[in-house]
């Protein structure tokens, strides 16, 4: 057998092996703790490598499924499919990309490390494998099951309010998510099938597609979160450790984005023209809404968190205009702010490690101390701004065209939320980075030390890489995206609209 | 044709039956004969005994009828017996260590054992009202005894006699629903009340005794409303004898079940669709709530258990073929997730005995990291998330209530068991979240190698056994349509 042919099980299922080995170390000092660090380092570093090899092999021309694997499994329900297609692959690599920097950025935690690395590795495997699976049932165990790790991470290695946090995490998601296993089971009883890529030609009828649509969005807006299903998030940022915050934001809230797309979207396609105007309007009122609320956090996490939900709402309005550029957006939109607020997470916690508080008015001056930090946050800052020349502009703005062909009054509100942004977090960044050193606490602060600057330079250079050239993602995605939405079109009967790809 | 009553080669069908019958009373022999240590040497007897009668369950089929059609082999009993006898044998090696100080270390405890688990393999394989009684009563008789083995605690005395007066009373609506069925039928063998139901109109006097019948079986089931027994009995018996409890008499309780509805009740399916889907929806909400307020952990457990009795009555609500095959996996999967959870109970001691409340397993995860993990899985597992086996369980179960279209059922069984996860979680919490206050003795090698092979199944299920579980649990359920 090739390598290729089983690459995404490989793929997937790596860091899993990784954490069973983690199983047998002895990590009982500090030989053992680092030996813990530098197996998942490895293993994360090599799953990030096949992930770009993957890349590479992928075939940007050919709009359908690659690498598929296919094998019946459990009864005649589940089976072990395997596949991506463009608009997932993207996902899988910056999945793969992050672990590594969430290792390194964790290698200062002392407490129960070997455990700490373990739920990493198999929180690792259950992503890549929402990703990176064909079959809907299993779609949903790793969907599902990751909501095991990540309760774990916000309770053990917390902050004070971890409980409080980790249930909440825990219950809104798990209840979003029942909802949608029953619609899991109804496709199955109406199809026969779970495959994805048979599900993707059935068509469901116009009443099953409407109880179906409700399904799978109480579960994807709970996890993406859109207002008003947000209310877990802002704590269980807050609560999380670093790595844990880098993980939720950059790519566990995504698992909602690339649900609509792929499910929602493709899957029932008249009801989400039907509920076109309620996700606008939730949409809507997520970008301005949590726009204002960010303005007056007192809480550096909370306030990036918040900036998150707001640019989840750019998301899910590309995702639901259902035209070429929307979809595009919305996806380019996703990987942006996976690395963006990745980053801006990670900032927050080089200077958390260090003064150990998170108020925003603990802090000002950084840059007379810190000149290198204060670089690297004005550039993600201006990411999360949306300037142009930074991976942020170009997913914003491409939506926003978007949803401008659909619904004109939409776009109009929503570009409130451009303005928003700027201003919370520039204000964020002044009062943060700039302002006289006067705090006797920050005189002796250090500025980014070697291991801080290797997570940082990858992600500094990728925001602007991205900014100024987005062909590779845009390229990548273009002909899936280019099928799913002509496949929406054709199954609404509205005009086809017109693909103008961005490039 | 040679008689079962003439030959003894025609009772090769009951031959497990036969042979654990003259185990069991070898062994009550031997064990009256000898007099020193007769308490281990009879119950790695008995233990031997239980997993050669596995064996010959599993490796000697012999499909059949006999005793005039009172006793049935087929796939789903050999499947059902399988489960029963693995969860007797590992209830009694799980018992072992702590048979002294629970006051279980008399032969006796053994041989009821092996009595009662020979009433549920009849029960398993009854074809007939009589033979289910038999069984039923061989059964619950044993169980009484063991519950209130340790005569000198208040506790397990008060607990052996509530389950004995309760038990008594669903026998008797058991009784009571039979022979209404026999008197409006004309029959007692299970396949031949079904002709009759086919042919004639149903009277009410029927549905009368099929109510009532169902009542009696609920009872065994402890499904709500008659649950009341189930906490107080899980509580005052002794621990290992809850572990007993909690395992095999509820598989053989709801083999009994299936057999019962879809055998002679087929024909009108609609009839009891209704009463177990109230079981059922009753169950699993009642059970969601009221185990929230729960601090001891084998109080916990009876209301989960009740909890999911009402899961698995979800997949037997759908009267479907799809409906049995998921409820029999479900009791699997159920099986191993108790044997395992009272594996971990039982090895976390005290100088005062084992762990009783929810409290006593704060910061479990840093003193007895292995036992702490196993727990977790099982916890998860049991609030039903992937990849452990407790959401396949589920699966199938909703999946074919879902086919069925039940829908408002599956709804309020999804809301349900995201109420109960509440509070396993609440074990998570105190375990890995809290602090560490007692130190525990370390776990005796029997119970790590059970708890060991419970959580690899759990975690694994999907790449191991999943696929041929569900394989021998159609092939079980296929027997029965």
């Amino acid at each position: 057998m090739n390598i290729s042919d089983a690459i995404l099980s490989i793929i997937t299922f790596l860091p899993l092996a990784g954490a069973a080995l983690l199983l047998f170390v002895p990590a009982r000092d500090e030989a053992g703790a680092n030996t813990v660090r530098w197996i998942a380092l490895v293993v994360t570093s090599i799953t990030f490598v096949l992930s770009l090899w993957l890349w590479a092999m992928f075939d940007p021309a050919n709009p359908g499924f690659q690498f598929v694997e296919n094998h019946e499994w459990i009864g005649s329900s589940i089976g072990y499919r395997m596949g991506v297609d463009g608009i997932s692959v993207l996902f899988v690599v910056l999945t793969a990309f992050l672990m590594p920097a969430v290792v390194v950025s964790s290698w200062g935690v002392t407490e129960r490390v070997r455990e700490y690395m373990l739920v990493f590795l198999v929180l690792e495997t259950l992503m890549l494998g929402v990703f990176a699976t064909l079959d809907l049932a299993m779609f949903y165990v790793f969907f599902e099951g990751s909501l095991i790790p990540m309760f774990l991470i916000i309770g053990i290695w917390g902050g004070k309010r971890r409980i409080q946090a980790s249930y909440k995490f825990f219950f809104y998601t798990f209840v979003g998510s029942v909802l949608m296993l029953l619609g899991i089971m109804y496709m199955y009883w109406q199809a026969g099938t779970l495959d994805i890529r048979a599900l993707l030609a059935f068509s469901f009828a116009p009443e099953a597609q409407f109880w179906l649509w409700i399904a799978f969005f109480a579960s994807f807006a709970v996890k993406m979160p859109m207002w008003p299903f947000h209310r877990w998030l802002p704590e269980a940022h807050v609560e999380a450790p670093t790595a844990g915050s880098v993980i939720l934001a950059a790519i566990l809230l995504k698992l909602g984005g690339y649900g609509f797309i792929r499910f929602s979207l493709a899957m029932f396609p008249d009801a989400s023209l039907t509920f076109q105007p309620f996700v606008f309007t939730l949409s809507v009122a997520a970008i301005i809404i949590t726009s204002v609320i960010a303005l007056v956090q007192t809480d550096i996490k909370k306030l990036i968190a918040y900036s998150s939900v707001a640019h989840m709402g750019f998301v899910t309005m590309g995702i639901f205009a259902g035209n070429v550029m929307g979809v595009q957006g919305a996806v380019f939109q996703m990987l942006s702010h996976g690395i963006v607020s990745a980053a801006l997470f990670l900032s927050v916690g080089v200077i958390y490690d260090r003064m150990h508080t998170r108020e925003i008015a603990a802090y000002g001056g950084l840059v007379e101390r810190m000149p290198r930090y204060a670089f690297v946050f004005m550039v993600f800052t201006m990411a999360n701004v949306g300037l142009p020349g930074t991976s942020g502009f170009v997913g914003e703005f491409l939506t926003m065209i978007a949803v401008f062909q659909v619904n004109t009054w939409a776009a109009f509100f929503a570009a409130f939320g451009v303005i928003l942004s700027a201003a919370y977090a520039l204000w964020l960044y002044r009062r943060v980075i700039y302002g006289a050193l006067t705090k006797d606490s920050l005189k002796g602060i250090l500025d980014l030390d070697r291991r801080e600057i290797a997570v940082m330079v990858p992600l500094v250079l990728l925001t602007i890489l991205f900014g100024f050239y987005p062909a590779p993602i845009l390229d990548a995605t273009a002909a899936s995206i280019d099928l799913l939405v002509t496949n929406f079109a054709n199954a609404t009967g509205a005009v086809a609209p017109v693909a103008v790809a961005a490039h | 044709m040679e008689s079962d009553l003439t030959s003894f080669a025609a009772l090769a069908p009951a031959l497990p039956e036969v042979v654990l019958a003259i185990g069991a009373l070898v062994l009550l022999l031997a064990g009256v004969l000898f007099s020193k240590d007769r308490y281990e040497g009879v119950a790695i007897a008995a233990v031997v005994l239980l997993v050669a009668v596995l064996g010959l369950v599993v490796f000697q089929p012999n499909v059949g009828q006999v005793f005039n059609g009172g006793f049935i082999e087929d796939a789903f009993s050999r499947y059902m017996k399988a489960l029963v006898l693995g969860a007797s044998a590992l209830a009694l090696v799980l018992s072992f260590n702590s048979a002294r100080e629970n006051g279980l270390n008399k032969f006796e405890f053994s041989i009821l054992i092996l009595l009662a688990t020979l009433g549920m393999m009849m029960m398993v394989s009854a074809n007939d009202l009589m033979s289910v009684y038999v069984g039923l009563e061989l059964q619950s008789l044993s169980l009484y005894v063991i519950a209130a083995m340790r005569r000198d605690s208040a506790k397990a005395t008060e607990a052996g006699l509530k389950y004995f007066v309760l038990g008594a009373l669903s026998s008797g609506m058991l009784l009571y629903g039979a022979s209404l069925i026999y008197g409006f039928t004309g029959h007692t063998q299970l396949d031949l009340i079904v002709g009759t139901i086919a042919e004639g109109e149903r009277s009410v006097g029927l549905i009368f005794g099929m109510v009532f019948l169902l009542a009696g079986v609920a009872f065994k089931i402890s499904a709500v409303p008659f649950h009341m027994w189930t906490p107080d009995v899980y509580e005052g018996a002794p621990t290992p004898v809850t572990a007993f409890f909690a395992a095999a008499p509820k598989v053989a309780a709801m083999a009994l079940l299936i057999r019962l509805v879809t055998v002679s009740f087929g024909p009108i399916t609609g009839d009891w669709q209704q009463i177990v889907i109230f079981l059922s929806i009753a169950s699993m909400v009642l059970a969601a709530f009221a185990a929230i307020g729960q601090n001891n952990l084998k109080r916990l457990i009876a209301y989960s258990s009740i909890g999911h009795v009402g899961f698995a009555l979800v997949g037997l609500s759908s009267g479907t073929e799809t409906g049995v095959e998921g409820v029999a996996i479900y009791m699997a999967i159920y099986l191993t997730m108790t044997v395992g959870l009272f594996a971990c109970i039982l090895s976390l001691r005290t100088e005062t005995g084992h762990v009783e409340t929810i409290t006593e397993l704060a910061g479990l995860a840093r003193t007895r990291p292995f036992a702490a993990g196993i727990m977790a899985v099982l916890m998860f597992s049991l609030v039903g998330l992937p990849p452990l086996a407790g959401f396949f369980a589920k699966w199938h179960v909703f999946l074919a209530a879902i086919e069925a279209q039940l829908f408002v059922l599956a709804v309020i069984g999804m809301l349900a068991s995201a109420v109960s996860a509440f509070y396993y979680l609440r074990v998570v919490k105190t375990m890995y979240f809290d602090e560490p206050v007692i130190q525990f003795a370390p776990a005796p090698r029997e119970l790590a190698i059970v708890m060991g092979a419970s959580g690899f199944l759990i975690v694994t299920y999907f790449a191991t056994v999943g696929h041929s579980l569900t394989n021998l649990a159609q092939a079980a359920a296929g027997s029965l349509f």
